[in-house]
């Protein structure tokens, strides 16, 4: 592996008495897409900001493209590109205006930062709305303007805090292709999000947080492949029936899991455990055979769904 | 097993450390500056609410005060402090003036920052520092001030309202009270998180009563003594008196005009090292 950009070794973060951090280590090299996935609460934002050198940590290492962010809080943040968890563009200026005067935040001169806003007003398909005043851009374009406004200063590394929470699905899907684009061109990316696909889409290594700790590491597939089964049926019996269901399905598959909403069998081939379970004589309100994906390694890494 | 401390994390080491140490360079120094053009590009978006008030207050301000009311005076007493009534309120129209834009723009843009569009944690994820960004809108006030003051100074020349030719000094003692009163105001909204309209509380309970009761429409000496001690904890009273000093040479001691101007300075100079502080816990949680 080449340098990391990033290495974080025992991390931790406390607020009064409350650890949001609690001893987390991961490593990001140059050209990663790398995700921190996790429920609301997991410690992902706290985490981002400690990487981005705007919070400084309480325990552990941490080394941003070889310097520690406590004493070399604003060359770091120079090499950055960080887009929030919530947006903070400046509702008294226009579109562009927003792009030119955080650039010039970097000490970048006043024509590169123009050119530079110009391109990436065309990046984010935002460049008929340069005039525009924030508060007339829909949820997607904000944020794709957040992204512009974080590559303004051509950073090493791309923080990304839930990218597309709050969007609609069509706005989600601009923004994954914009940032798959970036992905390609090389651009480091580290992101976090509690939506498994798109940590699927984007990140090619991830950990999965929950209560400030990391649960588990790996790409998406490979945590599927260690975590799961291939496929998984999903069974609605009904509410109050799906835990007497669940017992009369004990030995179908590898694993079951019983959720307030739906019984989940775990198997390699499921269409054979959905004839097995038929064969019960059970017969379900809904069924549905689909491949396991990292929701299923977070159930099982925690007994929980991610959302919620 | 002794190795030399090479890969010592606080050491830069590649060239992307080489690279950031060079980028910060500049934002290191001018960071207050950049914060300063963000706000005057805000202040263009909105030019309008800018140039009104500053030609349009002076010159009400001058007629209702100067004109108006120091012709009723000229009948009854004929003049206050030695002067026309139109040199004596003219310097301390200029200086409330101050008080009260400072009052404003310590109060939103902070309020605002911080909290109703936080675009100081931008740019805080940027290179730029907490003090910094306080510095920036510092400059931005007082830049406004300056050249309000300049404005209103203009006109006060232009009713003949400014005998001495140290004069265009009070635009100065005009902008030590902007600083003076805008410190502290600046930590204090600062320090604000949740909603509770203290910014209302503020411009009624602090604001206006300070602007009554400094010295501004009648000498502080006309009011009776339990009410003196407003003026002498009052920016506004210092800095008025030492705008009239440079005005009309208003006669006052040298060491008392020495406190005008180390009252200005210190409070101006603790309120806003605290605003940094405030700023940094804020911003840097
Ligand atoms: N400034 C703060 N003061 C106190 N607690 C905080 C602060 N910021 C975050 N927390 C707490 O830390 C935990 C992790 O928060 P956060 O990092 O925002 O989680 P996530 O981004 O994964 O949803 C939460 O329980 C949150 O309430
Ligand atoms: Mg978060």
């Amino acid at each position: 592996m080449p340098t990391p950009v990033i290495t974080a070794t025992d991390l931790v973060k406390r607020f009064g008495d409350f650890d949001a951090v609690k001893g987390i280590s991961f490593e990001v090299a140059p050209g990663e897409s790398f995700g921190l996935l996790g429920p609301n609460g997991a410690g992902k934002s706290t985490t981002m900001r400690m990487v981005g050198a705007v919070s400084p940590r309480t325990g552990g290492e941490l080394s941003i493209l070889g310097l520690d962010p406590n004493r070399y809080g604003p060359e770091i943040r120079s090499q950055l590109g960080v887009v929030p968890q919530s947006d903070n563009l400046d509702v008294e200026l226009p579109v562009l205006q927003n792009l030119i005067v955080y650039g010039r935040y970097f000490g970048l001169p006043r024509a590169l930062v123009k050119q530079r806003a110009g391109e990436l007003l065309e990046f984010a398909q935002l460049t008929d709305k340069a005039k525009t005043k924030i508060d007339d851009l829909s949820g997607g374009m904000k944020r794709r303007l957040t992204i512009a406004r974080a590559l303004i200063n051509d950073p090493r590394i791309l923080l990304l805090d839930e990218p597309t929470t709050g969007l609609d699905p069509q706005a989600r899907h601009i923004l994954w292709d914009r940032l798959f684009r970036l992905k390609e061109q090389g651009t480091t990316l580290v992101l976090t999000t509690h939506y498994m696909d798109e940590a699927e889409q984007l990140c090619d290594r991830l950990v999965v947080v929950d209560k400030g700790q990391i649960m588990a590491e790996g790409s998406p597939a490979s945590l599927i492949r260690r975590y799961s089964s291939r496929e998984v049926v999903e069974l609605r019996f009904g509410s109050a029936r799906n835990a007497s269901a669940a017992e009369q399905l004990a030995g179908v598959g590898e694993r079951i899991e019983v959720l307030p909403d739906r019984v989940l069998i775990y198997a390699d081939d499921g269409e054979r455990a959905l004839e097995a379970v038929r064969g019960r004589g059970l017969e379900a309100i809904t069924s549905l055979v689909r491949r396991s994906s990292l929701e299923d390694v977070f159930l099982r890494l925690t007994g929980r769904s991610l959302i919620e | 097993m002794t190795t030399a401390t090479t890969n010592d994390f606080d050491g830069p080491s590649t060239d992307a450390s080489a690279a950031a140490l060079r980028a910060a360079l500049r934002p290191r120094r001018f960071g207050a500056l950049y914060v300063l053009e963000h706000r005057l590009r805000a202040a263009r978006q909105a030019w309008t609410s800018f140039v009104f008030p500053a030609l349009g207050t002076p010159v009400l301000y001058l007629f209702a005060m100067g004109l108006g009311l120091g012709s009723l005076i000229r009948q009854g007493s004929g003049s206050v402090d030695g002067v026309s009534y139109l040199v004596f309120v003219a310097p301390a129209l200029l200086t409330a003036a101050a008080f009260q834009t400072a009052s404003e723009e310590f109060i939103f843009p902070i309020r605002v920052g911080f909290k109703w569009n936080p675009i100081f944690f931008g740019m805080n994820a940027a290179p730029l520092s907490p003090g910094q960004i306080i510095d920036g809108n510092v400059l931005a006030t007082s830049v406004r001030v300056v050249l309000n003051g300049l404005v209103y100074f203009a006109l006060m020349a232009l009713f003949g309202a400014v005998p001495s030719g140290w004069g265009v000094l009070s635009v100065l003692a005009a902008l030590l009270t902007a600083l003076s009163f805008g410190g502290p105001l600046c930590a204090y909204i600062a320090s604000l998180d949740k909603e509770a309209s203290q910014e209302t509380l503020v411009l009624r309970f602090v604001v206006m009563p300070l602007t009554l009761f400094s010295g501004t429409y009648f000498p502080l000496a006309l009011m009776p003594v339990y009410l003196q001690w407003i003026g002498w904890i009052s920016p506004l009273w210092h800095g008025t008196q030492l705008a009239r000093d440079l005005t009309y040479g208003a006669g006052e001691p040298g060491w008392l005009v020495a406190v005008h101007l180390a009252y200005l300075v210190a409070t101006f100079v603790v309120g806003w090292q605290l605003a940094r502080r405030i700023a940094g816990k804020r911003l840097n949680k």
